[in-house]
């Protein structure tokens, strides 16, 4: 499995580490208490693409958001977590 | 008489094997059954053998999207233990030893469970006070548990590494003499003859692609082969109990479904007669009657359907049994699969009523499903026929995350892929 990393380029899977499901989102801090049940203890966990983060922790260490298809480990897209900017390979 | 003896296998060979029945019948769904049971794997085939064995329930189905043992239950690497630190899971698991013991004669078919000892390794000395923690709570409930030093482990495993050299010098262990190991497809079709002996129809080749409903209530199946109206539907299905419990409309649950692998070598002289795992990373080595060495590690760490891993973790895995079994660096590896897991937010499984009305579900098995497959089948027929949970699972409900009562084993939180 390789993951194209914006920065360095396709790599390893073994150079990154895996951060979970992307799609769950942290409630407000007084959110009910279902919300956060839910945010905690439960999981959609797709069969499919799937949105999900890994660091690219044996590289650049950028934290990036993959999709990738749970059925095949195919490798959809790799983006940043937060675009913003970033220096030039080299520079 | 029993159908399986050494006078059945004397008067077979005189008529040249040709009377046997075949195992199960291949039969044909009915329109209607009291329960119907989805996956057959290891757990939904002793679940159909103890309804129809203990409960006296026999108009029961088990449905298998493919061939009985295309699953876990035929993939996993056979481990059997009961070495377990909290109270719901010790018990559970004891539970399960117990019918273990017994399961050949039970089901009068060799299951080949050979109480040949489950050695947990420790490295350092703060590992073996967490052994002798854990040995503690298991003799606390009448589980043999032994600590052992490094002249015992030398004298119970001579092609060890047990020298101050070894990259994670050995400090003692913690066994578990009554472990061992089974023969995994024996368990499937011993529990799928026991059933089919009792009148259960086990379909293979039938998915479930929906469930029939009347309002909240499910009152059936949509296969791929049709139809089919229960009473009761009890799903079992293991890696795959997310996709199929979206098809009841349930979204969420307290569960990712992770990729396991395993490997088996050539065969070799006997070397090792225990099961060893390794207590500076993650692995677990038995030699298989063949004489191949069947080992794993861990999962590959995210989220996952397909039933195959990737490079880094065989790396990993291999590189640990090199460590502690330096003499194999050369041992060719003869083969290597992958299995879908389901992991749970806690470690620990789910047997449980509902979360429908007419619907029970067993899950979240984790690494260790198969040495749970006799009591999961045991409290998930008591809980279907009964509508309520034996006292051993009644810790392993649904609502436990939400209610505060984690069963985590090994207390690393919610991060299924750490279990
Ligand atoms: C590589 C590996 C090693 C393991 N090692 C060990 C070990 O050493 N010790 C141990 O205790 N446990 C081990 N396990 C775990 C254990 O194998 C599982 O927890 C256990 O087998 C799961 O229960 P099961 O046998 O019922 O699952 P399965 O055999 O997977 O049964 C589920 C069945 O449901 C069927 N199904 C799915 N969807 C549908 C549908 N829509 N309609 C109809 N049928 C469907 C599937 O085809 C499958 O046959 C291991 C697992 C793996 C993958
Ligand atoms: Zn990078």
């Amino acid at each position: 499995m390789l993951i194209p990393c914006p920065y360095c380029g396709p790599r390893d899977v073994g150079e990154f580490t895996y951060q979970g499901d992307a799609n769950r989102v942290r409630p407000a801090l007084d959110a009910p208490r279902a919300e956060w049940e839910t945010f905690v203890y439960e999981r959609v966990n797709t069969a499919g693409p799937h949105r999900e983060h890994w660091q690219h922790s044996g590289g650049c260490r950028a934290h990036l958001t993959v999709v990738r298809d749970t059925l095949t480990h195919h490798v959809l897209s790799a983006e940043f977590v937060r675009p913003g900017p970033v220096a030039k390979a080299g520079s | 008489m029993k159908e399986y003896s050494a006078f059945s296998v004397l008067r077979n060979a005189f008529t040249g094997n040709r009377d046997w029945k075949p195992a199960w019948r291949k039969a044909e769904p009915k329109p209607a059954y009291d329960v119907v049971i989805v996956g057959g794997g290891g757990h939904g085939l002793a679940t159909a053998y103890y309804l129809a064995s203990e409960h006296g329930l026999t108009n029961v189905a088990v449905l298998e999207k493919g061939w009985l043992g295309s699953g876990n239950v035929g993939r996993n690497t056979t481990i059997v233990r009961s070495n377990y630190l909290l109270p719901a899971n010790t018990a559970f698991y004891e539970h399960s030893m117990k019918l273990w013991e017994e399961l050949s004669h039970e089901l009068n078919y060799n299951v080949m469970f050979s109480q040949r000892g489950v050695l947990n390794l420790a490295h350092s000395p703060s590992q073996m006070d967490d052994y002798a923690r854990r040995g503690n709570a298991m003799r606390h409930a009448g589980i043999d548990a032994e600590l052992v030093s490094p002249e015992r482990i030398a004298r119970l495993v001579p092609g060890l590494d047990l020298s101050p050299e070894a990259r994670f010098p050995v400090v003692g262990g913690l066994l578990q003499p009554r472990g061992g190991t089974a023969r995994h497809d024996a368990v499937a079709w011993g529990y799928a003859r026991g059933a089919d002996r009792r009148g259960v129809d086990i379909i293979e080749n039938c998915e479930v692609t929906g469930f029939l409903r009347e309002g909240e209530r499910v009152v059936g199946v949509a296969t791929s082969r049709g139809e089919i109206r229960a009473a009761k539907v009890a799903v079992a299905v293991a890696g795959s109990t997310g996709q199929v419990m979206k098809l009841a409309g349930i979204e969420n649950l307290p569960i990712e479904s992770h990729v396991l692998q395993a490997f088996v070598s050539e065969a070799l002289k006997p070397l090792i007669d225990t099961v060893i795992t390794f207590g500076a990373g993650h692995l677990y080595v038995s030699q298989s009657d063949k004489g191949g060495l069947v080992f794993g590690g861990d999962i590959d760490g995210y989220n996952s359907y397909a039933q195959r891993g990737n490079l880094p973790v065989v790396e990993d895995v291999m590189s640990e049994l090199v460590a502690l079994f330096p003499g194999v660096a050369r041992v060719r590896l003869l083969r290597s699969w992958g299995g879908i897991m389901d992991m749970s937010m806690d470690g620990s499984p789910i047997i449980t009523t509902g979360p429908l009305p007419g619907m029970y579900l067993n899950s979240g098995w984790c690494y260790g499903g198969f040495k749970a497959t006799p009591a999961s089948g045991w409290c998930f027929a008591w809980t279907i026929a009964r509508d309520e949970p034996h006292p051993l699972n009644a810790a392993f409900s649904l609502d436990r995350f939400r209610r505060g009562l984690v069963i985590d084993e090994k207390g690393q939180g919610a991060t299924p892929r750490l279990h």
